[in-house]
């Protein structure tokens, strides 16, 4: 999912609505546990990928999760015993399925750690990173959003700079900031993440371009929310432009930009790895790159799948809430 | 925008003046992506120095008259660099893109017309794939492949295949279920001939657009993997990885790692307004 499926994803699906109650009841219960249903079923068949790619990839399998790490019969017996190679295939699958669903994703023997140790360790400062981004986004979005909608020249220009900002690749905008605020005005701290303030760079430069493409969304929203007959009335009774914006049609104009979410989720996890090392900071991304190029898969294998995890977690959960708000969504079969 | 058949070449040409006049954005646009065009191809065309060649003694030199961007910290010059990376940076991402196309219109045409199981069985796929996010999908491909140019393309253009699977098995289905399709089964055409002729142009129609849109995106991707180490290695000039040694010499030379994000800037703003007007000339409404 990316820029591109944006317009795709303006449409809001809308049916008519079904005025049957009790009917309507059963439905949403039961679509409620269709979607998280379906989100498990994605999960199962991601752990399933991960374990298949282990053995369908060329070279032996102790040698791919041996890494770039010497091979000494003492660690080949250490593998041989962690992933039961000389049981069949369908009981390694089975204790492979069973260990990741106790969060035991195996030792690392490049890193001579425990995998999930390693990630527990490391997940603080990619959550701060992701959540100041995440703020970033949703403040230029609305902002943007209200203070251009429906007016000629303010939305061309908002219109351009988003442009601008969403082909920009976050981690030169990144490189850009730091020149300018680092090095010559000497504002920000290089690298690190000790203080407040180192995280005010990383989070502009991954979510200023979400933000812009979220605008877009949202403004388009606004647009035609201030349009419809509701904004009329509330004119009527005399709340001036900006009330009229924020409290009524912010609302309307939210709802095709929660469909946003899953484009969302994932370009934060994806964009974070690159940010923290554009700005030297520990966490999850440095771990995974750092892992990738020394070919340490239980680690790799470990990311994407909780990458997957949080990814299908909270989607599902907008989905689902989307159910909740929006009862025409419900009448769907 | 009806253009007669008989159109004659001088009001084809007033037609296209006409046209930059109104959109100068647009023009600008291909005009810019004719000298990237230019600099894939030939970029010793356009630039004066080697790209790889180190000199020493002409190392970090500021942007000046002999050295337009500056030299780099081996004493290379940054313009020429920039020009040959073109060449690298533009070609992944076309690569990637067409890969993704050719691939994920074959998947989509095939689950849109078996239905049933074999229907449910790739969409299935196709939502689990995309679970992960694209660039943690590439980098998990690489981390079985190991970094550099082809398998970078091969991980790109893979992780953004179920982008064209889905918009094509959904035109698909609905251009199969069309009443000139329900027609053309009526004269006993073999469904060969059914699929080849009526129903795979049209359900392909859109792939072109996603494609020139995509490609924004793929140049991106691609840069920001070969930032992270995963592409083509030193000394070869590609955009991400010029960006990646600029970002080590911030202190001294801000110009080593300034003018490679500006080219990928405008190469994937040009592509974007390409893209966009494509996209709503095809929809057969103007953007305002």
């Amino acid at each position: 999912m990316d820029v591109e499926n944006v317009t795709a994803l303006r449409q809001v699906p809308v049916s008519p609505a079904s005025r049957h109650f009790s009917l309507m009841r059963a439905t949403l219960l039961s679509q409620v546990l269709g979607r998280v249903g379906s989100g498990i079923l994605v999960l199962w068949a991601a752990i399933t990928l991960s374990f298949i790619s282990l053995h369908v990839a060329p070279g032996d399998i102790v040698s791919l999760l041996i890494g770039e790490q010497l091979r000494t019969p003492v660690i080949e017996a250490a593998i041989r015993a962690e992933w039961g190679l000389d049981e069949p295939l369908f009981s390694q699958y089975l204790s492979y399925l069973w260990r990741v669903l106790h969060g035991d994703f195996g030792r690392s023997y490049i890193l001579q750690t425990d995998v999930a140790t390693l990630i527990l360790s490391q997940i603080l400062p990619t959550l701060k990173l992701t959540a100041a981004a995440l703020v970033v986004a949703v403040v230029f979005a609305v902002i943007s959003a209200v203070a251009t909608a429906g007016l000629r020249w303010p939305r061309r220009i908002a219109g351009a700079m988003e442009l601008v900002l969403v082909s920009t690749p976050s981690f030169w905008l990144g490189i850009v900031l730091l020149f300018i605020f680092s090095f010559t005005l000497k504002l920000f701290p290089v690298a690190g993440d000790r203080t407040f303030s180192a995280l005010v760079l990383p989070a502009l430069s991954l979510g200023l371009s979400l933000g812009a493409v979220i605008g877009q969304v949202l403004r388009e929203g606004l647009e035609r929310a201030l349009e419809e007959p509701f904004a009329l009335t509330v004119r009527s009774w005399g709340a001036n432009g900006l009330t009229l914006r924020l409290r009524h049609g912010l609302r309307h104009a939210a709802l095709p930009a929660v469909t946003l979410t899953g484009w969302l989720i994932g370009n934060l996890l994806s964009g974070a790895v690159i940010t923290e090392q554009v700005f030297g900071r520990p966490g999850l991304g440095k771990i995974t790159v750092d892992a990738v190029l020394g070919k340490d898969l239980p680690v790799v294998l470990a990311v994407a799948i909780l990458s997957a995890f949080i990814y299908v977690v909270l989607s599902t959960l907008v989905d689902i809430l989307y159910l909740l708000i929006d009862p025409r969504l419900r009448a769907r079969t | 925008m009806s253009v007669s058949p008989t159109v004659s070449r001088a009001s084809g040409i007033r037609h296209l003046l006409l046209m930059a006049f109104r959109r100068p954005g647009l023009l600008a646009a291909v005009a810019f992506l004719l000298a990237v065009a230019i600099g894939t191809a030939w970029p010793q065309f356009l630039s004066a120095y080697d790209p790889i060649a180190a000199d020493p003694l002409q190392a970090q030199l500021p942007p000046g008259a002999a050295h337009w961007f500056g030299t780099d910290q081996l004493g290379r010059d940054v313009f020429s660099r920039v020009v040959h990376g073109a060449r690298y940076s533009i070609l992944i991402g076309v690569s990637a893109v067409v890969i993704a196309a050719v691939v994920g219109s074959i998947l989509g045409l095939f689950a849109g017309l078996a239905r049933g199981v074999i229907d449910e069985a790739i969409t299935r796929f196709l939502d689990v794939v995309s679970a992960f996010p694209d660039l943690l999908l590439a980098l998990v491909l690489i981390s079985f492949t190991g970094p550099g140019t082809v398998n970078l393309i091969f991980a790109l253009g893979v992780a953004s295949i179920p982008r064209f699977a889905r918009v094509v098995r959904a035109q698909t289905f609905v251009i199969a279920e069309s009443g000139y399709v329900e027609q053309a089964k009526t004269f006993g055409l073999t469904k060969a001939v059914l699929v080849l002729r009526h129903i795979l142009p049209h359900a392909m129609a859109q792939v072109p657009i996603l494609a020139t849109i995509g490609l924004g995106t793929a140049i991106i991707g691609a840069a920001g993997l070969s930032f992270l180490g995963m592409g083509p290695q030193p000394p070869i000039p590609e955009w991400g990885a010029m960006l990646a040694e600029g970002r080590n010499y911030l202190r001294v030379a801000w110009w080593i790692g300034v003018w490679p994000g500006v080219a990928i800037t405008l190469t994937v703003i040009s592509v974007s307004v390409l893209g966009r007007h494509w996209q709503a000339s095809f929809e057969g409404r103007r953007q305002g």
